[in-house]
């Protein structure tokens, strides 16, 4: 799968796409891929506020559970609640439809520092 | 293990690369987890047919004149029940009651026992038992055979249209725990209704050199079955569903077969290591009880994860996760006695919260007989 030029990419797997003062987070082909089938996913409430690399929440696979950390910091606006009845989405479109929250950006600075399309590839070995 | 010691292999370990698996450090062996994804690989066994590589299983045979009191002596079930050519599941216990194993016996003649053990404890097993044959002083040969054999595990309610194509043993007077020694493509093999799934099932032991043509060709046999190569993802779930005990979880050394649930596995009309331990633990009736769970609130208990009771830490998960076939979250786990019965309510400590599941017997899952 295509790694889209817009989004930014963590070490840890997440992307974000940056549009105005929003930042939309989900997490990467690589990430739903290493973990399997995703049957759940925990996401914070709308209002919660999140520091850059803190835990966002949580996404089980049949396997396992991982973490998710904010990519950067910023207030919850809105929550994929699509994903509660169809966390399978996460496997299928992990760049789009299956996106977990917007934020409303609380440091747009750090955007810059995280990883280009090329550079998460480049680290995934892809 | 230490990170300079490299995985072991089973002889299928090139081609479930080639299939595209995702390969784990399972006990030391290089596993396949996941070919398709571990749900299809899930449903294509509870509904049609699956195959499985489950080489890395061992063997211990035990052959002579004293065969049977060896193994009578090491297992905890009633060998001497057995006919030729079936199957028996059984504990190996230490002196103190706790499992170095949970092992299928098959009885080839009453001077010939094969033992498949967990692919882990494999070493471990053949010790135990050749330590134990050396202090009894019986006359027989215990022989670690590990390495003569590959095992392919084709389970699922289609599992004998498949492999009947691929052998003249008619499998209808093969019964469940039965086995026969036959031939499958023109070659020599034990062919056993046994499995760890809860499903119809077959195993296949053949020659490692052989076991790469077998699995193309039970593939092959199976196409319009809609067969599918199956990894230990599947494996897990579908003998979680069946409440099946995996040792390092449900069962192992601090755990005695009394309270794993695991009595009628057990005969206590014999003498056999461990037993003072198993019947003082039955008499004295057992502190903490095998215990299977439903989730209530949202969320997934996980292998280690603390039950609380009445409001306080009082068991362990052994082995949770999502249920495909029921579409509700499941585990088994360790509860006190009093509360590991079903219909409790009980709090699974998930992730900093505590969330309700509700007690239930195992198993989850049974299939229409």
């Amino acid at each position: 799968m295509a790694y889209p030029e817009n989004l930014r990419y963590t070490k840890e797997h997440e992307w974000v796409l940056v549009e105005g003062d929003t930042g939309t987070i989900g997490i990467t082909d690589h990430a739903q891929s290493e973990l399997g089938d995703i049957v759940y996913v925990d996401l914070p409430a709308v209002g919660t506020k999140i520091g850059q690399g803190a835990s966002l929440g949580s996404v089980e696979s049949v396997k396992a559970v991982s973490d998710i950390f904010a990519p950067v910091t910023g207030e919850v606006t809105a929550v994929n609640d699509a994903l509660t009845a169809a966390p399978e989405m996460l496997n299928q479109e992990p760049h789009g439809g299956g996106w977990l929250v917007k934020v409303k950006l609380g440091a747009p600075d750090e955007v810059g520092k995280l990883m280009s399309a090329a550079e998460y590839q480049a680290y995934i070995g892809a | 293990m230490s990170p300079t010691q490299e995985l072991r292999k089973t002889p299928l370990n090139a081609v479930h690369r080639a299939l595209g698996a995702r390969m784990v450090d399972f006990g030391g062996w290089d596993m396949p987890v996941q070919y398709s994804g571990i749900i299809e690989e899930h449903h294509a066994v509870r509904r049609g047919v699956g195959l499985f590589d489950v080489s890395h299983m061992g063997e211990v045979e035990i052959t002579g004149r004293q065969a049977f009191d060896l193994v009578n002596h090491a297992a905890t079930s009633a060998v001497s029940k057995m006919a030729e050519g079936q199957a028996q599941y059984a504990g190996l216990l230490y002196e103190h009651g706790g499992f170095v194993d949970d092992i299928l016996i098959y009885k080839v003649t009453p001077e010939h026992y094969f033992l498949c053990v967990n692919a882990s404890n494999q070493e471990k097993d053949f010790e135990h038992i050749a330590a134990l044959r050396q202090s009894l002083g019986y006359d027989c040969r215990v022989e670690f055979t590990s390495p003569r054999y590959a095992q392919l595990a084709v389970q699922g309610p289609l599992a004998a249209a498949v492999v009947q194509q691929l052998t003249p043993v008619d499998l209808k007077t093969i019964r469940y725990y039965r086995f026969a020694d036959g031939e499958v493509m023109g070659l020599a093999a034990r062919i056993a209704r046994t499995g760890y799934t809860g499903e119809d099932c077959f195993e296949l032991f053949v020659a490692p050199e052989h076991a790469g043509a077998l699995w193309a060709r039970v593939l092959e046999a199976g196409a319009g079955h809609g067969i599918k190569p199956c990894g230990l993802g599947a494996r897990n779930t579908l003998r979680l569903e069946a409440g099946m005990a995996l040792y390092g979880h449900e069962i192992g050394p601090d755990i005695n077969p009394v309270e794993a649930g695991l009595l009628r596995n057990i005969d206590l009309n014999k003498e056999f290591t461990g037993r003072a331990a198993v019947v003082r633990c039955a008499e004295k009736g057992p502190s903490r009880k095998l215990c299977g769970l439903e989730m209530v609130g949202r969320g997934i208990a996980r292998d280690g994860y603390e039950i609380h009771v009445d409001g306080a830490a009082a068991g362990w998960v052994t082995s949770g996760g999502p249920s495909p076939t029921l579409n509700k979250n499941i585990a088994l786990c360790y509860l006190p006695a009093e509360a590991a019965v079903p219909g409790r309510t009980v709090q699974v400590m998930i992730r900093g919260q505590l969330v309700d599941a509700v007690t239930v017997n195992p198993p989850f899952y049974k299939r229409a007989k």
